[in-house]
């Protein structure tokens, strides 16, 4: 302690001191201060830059996402419409068919029903002509059995044997 | 012969010992075995080396006729004793002449100026303490020198380094690309962690600038120039005792608080703990004063030990284990230039830290 004490130079604790808290004063003002101000601003602007690609990257995301969205919303509603397509197509098909078959059957019915039509006025036709032949037939042959008295005669009894028995 | 690097490191700043002339001379003569001159000279370096000195001696050797021959320059003297005066060193002729200015007479003893009559007379009390009166003594030693070289180199460095940032856009360029990390370290490693987020930035300057300076000046101490700044008690203790007034003035409620009525203990204790505290304060930047001194010192010695040894063994054997040895400790003492340095900020810091930190006492104590 003592020989520390003997050590010790009062100028050059002056000096020291002296130039020290000058050296202090002058790089605050010179050198630390621009420095720390510099590095402090660039460490806040790396900062903000990789906030500012955080947001860029959640934005992106979410985009992407608003994409997808629309992509499948837009594949649906073509789905959809692809959908309704071939339903109207199978119900225009299907209704088409109906009233095809539904026509047909009307112009069948009708053909059926005129050609019963012409049956019946061929029938009727054919009725009054086989009338008209089995009169003539009927006139003929009275004409022909009834020429004779027996014949009459014969005809005669035979009606009345037929009311008796009735 | 392995015995004397011991009794080099044993008493290796004893230098009124060693350089005691007419007192000691015949007792270490009589112990002095014929290579004794040889460990002597080289005792006689390192007590030399360790002291500040009035003049730039690059190096100095003995001619045939034993004159000394000095290489280096002088350096200005400036002395307050009735009026300010200032001569060049030269006048000293290292120690062997008187100095004549303005009517006084100074003569150097030991490293020191001391005032003399015209003859040069210095007068010793029994511990070989010269009793002379010294005057005031401001002298632009070889210690200040490179405590200027310093200042210098570092203002110009990182004046350079700032402007750099202020060019482009915020990117160190040149040095500044090796000084920022370490500027960046000591903020983000030692200030912050210390001191806390919010006070941190008004002791930066102080730390950035204690650990350059610390660090520059040891590196300067490896050096073949002979200098050797932080082991000088002196600038340690400036540099302590600037942490200590700035620990004191920027202390807040709660750090006094502590000292003197520490809180959550009961009142004897309170009594008995304040002057403790209070002595603590003051301990703390003395270790900050004495561990810097002893370990550039300590280191000081051990290398200049070991170089010596290489003259003492004088063999190819000795002299290159011992090169080899004082290699691997010169790159010790690069690390440990920074480790000083590192640790002197680190522990300022802490000791800032402590005066400003908030207490939460309902949590703490």
């Amino acid at each position: 302690m003592e020989k520390l004490i003997g050590e010790f130079s009062f100028g050059l604790f002056f000096w020291q001191l002296f130039l020290f808290v000058g050296l202090i004063l002058l790089l605050r003002k010179f050198a630390w201060k621009p420095i720390l101000k510099a590095v402090e601003e660039r460490e806040s602007s790396i900062e903000d830059a990789l906030e500012a690609a955080e947001a860029a990257k959640r934005q992106m995301a979410e985009l992407k996402s608003n994409n997808e969205d629309l992509m499948n919303k837009a594949r649906d509603e073509r789905d959809a419409m692809l959908k309704e397509a071939r339903e109207m197509k199978d119900k225009i098909v299907a209704e088409a068919k109906t009233t095809a078959s539904a026509q047909a059957e009307k112009i069948i019915a009708e053909a059926r029903e005129s050609i019963q039509h012409e049956k019946m006025a061929a029938i009727t036709e054919l009725k009054n002509q086989v009338a008209v032949l089995s009169i003539e037939i009927a006139e003929k042959i009275l004409k022909e059995e009834l020429s004779s008295a027996d014949k009459q005669k014969t005809l005669i009894d035979n009606v009345v044997k037929e009311i008796n028995l009735n | 012969m392995m015995i004397s690097p011991v009794v080099l490191l044993a008493n290796p700043t004893d230098e009124h010992d060693t350089h005691q002339e007419d007192a000691h001379h015949e007792e270490v003569a009589v112990e002095e075995s014929e290579d004794g001159g040889i460990k002597k000279e080289i005792k006689e370096y390192i007590a030399h080396h360790l002291m500040d000195s009035y003049d730039f001696g690059l190096y100095s050797y003995t001619n045939e006729d034993s004159t000394k021959t000095y290489v280096g320059f002088p350096l200005p003297v400036i002395l307050i004793d009735g009026g300010l005066k200032v001569f060049s060193s030269s006048k000293f002729h290292h120690g062997e002449a008187v100095a004549e200015v303005g009517g006084s007479y100074y003569k150097l003893d030991h490293g020191k100026i001391y005032k003399t009559d015209a003859a040069g007379t210095i007068t010793y009390d029994e511990h070989h303490h010269a009793t002379n009166e010294m005057p005031l003594d401001f002298s632009i030693t070889k210690n200040v020198v490179f405590i200027l070289l310093v200042f210098l180199i570092m203002f110009f460095m990182f004046r350079g380094m700032a402007k750099s940032y202020a060019k482009g856009n915020a990117l160190p360029k040149g040095i500044g690309r090796f000084l920022e990390p370490i500027i960046l370290y000591i903020r983000n490693d030692i200030a912050i962690p210390n001191i806390g987020k919010k006070k941190y930035k008004k002791y930066m300057s102080y730390l950035l600038t204690v650990f350059f300076f610390v660090w520059i000046i040891n590196l300067f101490g490896l050096t073949p120039l002979g200098v050797n700044v932080t082991n000088n008690i002196a600038v340690t203790f400036s540099l302590a005792i600037l942490t200590y007034l700035i620990t004191t003035f920027t202390a807040n409620k709660d750090y006094w608080k502590h000292i003197f009525w520490m809180p959550g203990v009961p009142v004897p204790m309170k009594i008995v703990l304040a002057p403790i505290e209070l002595l603590g304060t003051f301990i703390k930047p003395f270790s900050l004063m004495i561990r810097l001194y002893a370990n550039i010192t300590a280191g000081h010695v051990v290398l200049m030990s070991i170089i010596g040894m290489i003259f003492i063994f004088a063999n190819w054997l000795g002299g290159s284990l011992s090169f080899l040895l004082a290699f691997v400790l010169g790159i010790l003492e690069l690390l440990v230039a920074a480790l000083q340095a590192y640790i002197f900020t680190m522990l300022s810091a802490l000791y800032f830290g402590m005066a400003v930190e908030e207490h939460h006492h309902d949590e703490e104590h």
